[in-house]
């Protein structure tokens, strides 16, 4: 389906400053007491901009942002999904990190969200960059691995296998891993502690 | 060619190479719970898919439930209804099961091996990060989110990227009042909260052959905290003699022909490693920590690290530990005034644990204005534990004695932090707000450390009353 590609993601940035940025400080655990995804977006980095004011996402000048410029070990912690739906429903299309933490990333490709790793240096010029201007585009380029802003283009990296994924549209894996068939029993029944030893 | 159990499993578990060059990987064991799974279930519902191979999914009620008064429906609302959908979906898809009326509920990664569910040579996937605990049989066991969760449902598969693996090679012996959670919290001091990002990790060493399995279920569990979102000790002796006659385990005859396969699923002597670090166990003393992540800790016997003694880019995440701590850099963490103290969690709540700890209070007080509590990991360590009389020892020290759940680690039913409390733990994450309360404030550190601060309402190096 040509609508679920991820070639390349466009928009404003936001930057959330500092390293190990953890799914505890993006969505606190009391919001996940929910059986439904409903209104997470609401709870996004929630006691985080209680505690100051300042914080990237309670500023008028990042309204309507889709790209998140993050530091080092982006997302640590909790597997739990609810931080990465709580982004998207904020509003974030792709994450510029230094670096993620794997099940934050593997999340994010599920959704549909690709996380790309730029060095650290690009991290603190692309997050001035965008503080200066909230309102120029990021473009966050998965085929050929770049983020692009105003004439500067920043060398970044994503997996393989989640970059083929996004370009493809193949994110959401059910329909693809479905697609193996009978081959799935197979495996399963060569399997000495499932057939039974 | 020599193969690690990585490989092994990994190859044994292969479906096919899929499109995007991953690995469609089978998975052998599923555990889920109230907290991941609803959202998943409601997506295969609205797929018009059943659940695969409903036998290899095994669900608990954990993470909400409340430690004291446990009559259904609960007085919180929102909890009752998450243990209804867990109820529903389970018993609709032929799931079994381990709610409060079981005797065998608990937290999932306590009795997944508690049950003998978790096995050598398995793929082992749940929706939380502390899955790698299942290692430490010989599993190759990773946290998941929700869609994943799903995919698990629907096809029994996940769609992965074969890790690296290193193998963290601790030598030497412990010294007494040194335990599992103070090596665990040395390797990720000495290797980073990310510095296992793209790596399993293998542990191995004189240290961890001699570990129990308990200690060896510790010690995997933190491994997400390093960063690896996998972590296993290679199958042994002390594995097979854990799992034998446990519920879920094989029996009879059928027991030594899997301990032959679990033998073979072991990393061959001459297997080689992306990469190896090396620890001296013999130099690890009560570890405890002093910041916002599990990285930032320090000796009971040293000071809080000033953020100019990090590397530059971790100075400012130094600086907010601090600040959000109320610590001064070059202060010793040993004497910190303690509120809270919580023993429990999936990292230390099983019956070694209690027995550690009770033994550290067995016949003292905890320290006035002190508010500590007990929640045993399973219904079964609930069980034992009030068999050998631990219950008696810690109410009568001043500890509260709960039923089993996460309760504190997270802060999801009612037991929480208030305010700017300080809390000693036996869990797993010192992360801000963790505890339940957004300014709260958390100190990891080992079952007797915690005893040992509860008793004195301060940090306090243990082995001083361990002579």
């Amino acid at each position: 389906m040509s609508d679920s590609t991820r070639r390349q993601v466009a928009g404003r940035g936001i930057p959330v400053p500092g390293n190990d940025i953890d799914t505890d400080r993006i969505i606190p655990a009391r919001f996940l007491k929910t059986v439904t995804n409903e209104g997470l977006g609401l709870h996004a980095f929630e006691d985080a901009r209680k505690h100051d004011p300042e914080h990237p996402f309670n500023q008028k000048a990042y309204e309507g942002a889709a790209v998140l410029v993050g530091g080092m070990n982006f997302g640590c912690g909790s597997s739990r999904e609810h931080a990465p739906e709580s982004l998207k429903q904020w509003g974030i299309k792709a994450i510029v990190a230094g670096s993620f933490a794997e099940i934050f990333f593997g999340n994010c490709t599920m959704l549909g969200i690709p996380c790309l790793s730029i060095s650290q240096d690009d991290v603190l010029w692309l997050q001035r960059a965008v503080g200066r201007d909230p309102k120029q585009a990021v473009t966050v380029d998965v085929e050929r691995q770049e983020v692009r802003v105003g004439d500067r283009v920043i060398p970044a990296r994503i997996a393989d296998g989640a970059r083929n994924q996004l370009v493809s549209g193949a994110w959401n894996a059910t329909g693809v891993l479905l697609d193996a068939g009978t081959a799935i029993e197979a495996t399963a029944g060569r399997l000495p502690y499932v057939k039974g030893f | 060619m020599a193969s690690t159990l990585l490989d092994k499993v990994w190859d044994v578990h292969t479906v096919r190479t899929l499109p995007s060059g991953q690995t469609q990987l089978l998975i052998g064991l599923h555990l889920i719970h109230e907290v991941t799974s609803p959202q998943a279930f409601q997506a295969l519902h609205e797929l018009k898919l059943p659940v695969r191979m409903p036998g290899r999914t095994f669900a608990t009620l954990d993470h909400i439930i409340p430690t004291t008064a446990q009559q259904r429906p609960f007085a919180d609302e929102v909890a009752e209804e998450m243990a209804v959908h867990m109820i529903r979906n389970a018993q609709g898809s032929g799931v079994t099961l381990f709610g409060l009326d079981s005797g065998r509920q608990g937290i999932v990664h306590v009795i997944g091996p508690e049950l003998g569910l978790t096995q050598p040579g398995m793929t082992i996937a749940c929706g939380d990060s502390h899955t790698a605990t299942h290692g430490a049989v010989g599993a190759i066991a990773f946290g998941i989110g929700t869609s994943q969760v799903r995919d698990v449902l629907a096809t029994q598969c996940l769609a992965m990227a074969k890790p690296k693996l290193r193998q963290v090679r601790v030598d030497g012996a412990l010294s007494k009042g040194v335990y599992a959670k103070d090596v665990i919290l040395a390797i990720i001091r000495t290797l980073g909260v990310n510095g296992g990002v793209g790596y399993a990790y293998e542990y191995a060493g004189a240290v961890v052959d001699r570990m129990t399995m308990e200690e060896r279920l510790t010690l995997c569990n933190m491994s997400i905290e390093g960063g690896a979102r996998s972590g296993y000790v290679n199958p042994d002796q002390t594995t097979f003699d854990y799992l034998r006659g446990r519920q879920y385990a094989p029996q009879g005859a059928a027991f030594d022909r899997a301990v032959t396969w679990w033998k073979g699923m072991a990393s061959d002597a001459s297997a080689s490693y992306d990469d190896v670090k090396r620890l001296d166990g013999n130099a690890i003393p009560p570890m405890v920590t002093w910041g916002i992540n599990p990285g930032q800790s320090v000796g009971v016997g040293e000071r809080i690290p000033s953020p100019e003694s990090a590397p530059e880019p971790e100075r400012p995440t130094y600086r907010e530990g601090l600040a959000h701590m109320g610590f001064t850099a070059g202060q010793s963490i040993a004497g910190a005034k303690i509120d809270v103290v919580f023993i429990g969690s999936c990292t230390n709540s099983r019956i070694s644990d209690l027995r550690v700890a009770a033994a550290v209070a067995k016949g003292n007080r905890v320290a006035k204005g002190v508010r500590a509590i007990v929640v045993p990991g399973s219904q079964l360590v609930a069980k034992e534990a009030e068999a050998e009389g631990l219950h008696e020892v810690f109410r009568e020290a001043g500890f509260e004695w709960r039923n089993a759940g996460c309760s504190m680690c997270l802060g999801m039913n009612d037991d929480k932090l208030k305010g700017r409390e300080m809390s000693a733990s036996t869990s797993n994450r010192n992360f801000i707000g963790r505890q339940g309360s957004p300014t709260g404030r958390t100190l990891l550190m080992s079952p007797a450390m915690a005893v040992a601060a509860a008793l004195n309402g301060a940090v306090t190096d243990v082995r001083e009353m361990l002579k």
